[in-house]
């Protein structure tokens, strides 16, 4: 996984579902790597963290890049939605 | 029938600072003396394909250890969840790689079987820590399979402690082998190349092959981006290095 390409951001206020159960989301590193499970050499990939409870509260995504880009407007138009409510 | 009987079980080691530390060994139960090898994971961690790397060393007659690096961010953790939380802590802190490699050196030469000669092979990450090896630790021979940011500069804002070591190049003491794939990005041709310039300009002993057709992580037998052709070449560069350079 040597792009080694990582953005990390802090999370609030948000939970994730992990093997356990629901569990309280403290940060989330997104980068441009090889993925462990889906079927291309580089994906964009997202691990949801939560370091306090341990490496297994964790909720993966790897996405190829054209999921990646639909999820992005995805959440952009929802986030825009969001802010009319 | 040759015996080819092979011990694998995981063990802990002293690592940097001391520090309980998982690691996986395989070791032939022929007599030896033999060699050992340091083999480093790629980021993705300390995984099951790792671990069968580890086993081939061993039924190629060395003694072969691959310590857990993520073991004290992870401990007992599935390798992605661990290599997903080393990442998220900023990887793996050069000094600290360099203790637990130390640690497993040393573990290595005492065995019974030791030759006193030790090699290392890192993939990934791994590569760049093989190479580190070269400077940092009594290695007989280092292999970098694919390393990225052993020369070039990690973009600004890059949350991994990850330095190039194009300025320790004066200072490695083992031979050198390195094996890329031309159609690579992280390590790119042209960082390949302008490593080999400084191999070159320092006078050291080194061996690169370069594979057409290959990206990153061919070895990968798990991954997309395996390429069998390049993979068994670099196996068989990998077997004759060894032979060279940690034979008795």
């Amino acid at each position: 996984m040597c792009t080694y390409s990582t953005e990390k951001i802090e999370v609030a206020r948000s939970s994730g579902k992990g093997p356990e159960g629901w569990f309280p989301l403290r940060t989330a590193t997104v980068y441009y790597d090889h993925p462990v499970h889906a079927p291309d050499e580089h994906t964009v990939n997202i691990d949801f963290l939560n370091p306090e409870q341990g490496p297994g509260a964790r909720v993966a995504v790897e996405l190829s890049l054209d999921t990646a880009r639909e999820l992005l407007e995805a959440l952009r138009t929802t986030v825009e939605r969001a802010a009319h409510h | 029938m040759a015996y080819d009987a092979v011990l694998a079980e995981t063990v802990g080691i002293r690592g940097h600072g001391d520090d309980l530390v998982e690691a996986y060994i395989a070791r032939p139960m022929a007599p030896g003396p033999r060699g050992g090898v340091i083999v480093i994971h790629h980021m993705p961690g300390y995984d099951r394909e790792s671990k069968e790397v580890v086993r081939r060393f061993a039924v190629l007659g060395y003694d072969a250890i691959c310590v857990n690096l993520y073991s004290r961010e992870a401990p007992g953790a599935a390798p992605d969840d661990a290599a997903a939380t080393a990442r998220a802590q900023g990887g793996v802190p050069d000094e600290r790689f360099v203790g637990d490699a130390r640690a497993a050196a040393r573990w290595l030469r005492d065995l019974p079987t030791s030759n006193g000669k030790v090699g290392s092979i890192g993939y990934c990450s791994g590569g760049r820590q093989a190479f580190l090896t070269s400077v940092e630790v009594d290695v007989q021979a280092a292999v970098d399979c694919y390393g990225a940011f052993v020369v070039g500069t990690p973009p600004e804002g890059f949350p991994l402690q990850v330095q190039p070591l194009a300025d320790r190049v004066p200072e490695v003491r083992a031979p050198i082998l390195g094996l890329f794939g031309n159609d690579d990005s992280y390590p790119s041709p042209e960082q390949v190349d302008e490593l080999e310039k400084l191999l070159q300009e320092n006078g050291k002993t080194y061996e690169f092959h370069r594979y057409d057709g290959a990206g990153h992580a061919f070895f990968s037998v798990d991954r997309p981006s395996y390429r069998p052709e390049a993979a068994v070449d670099g196996w068989r560069q990998v077997e004759a290095f060894f032979a060279t350079h940690l034979a008795v």
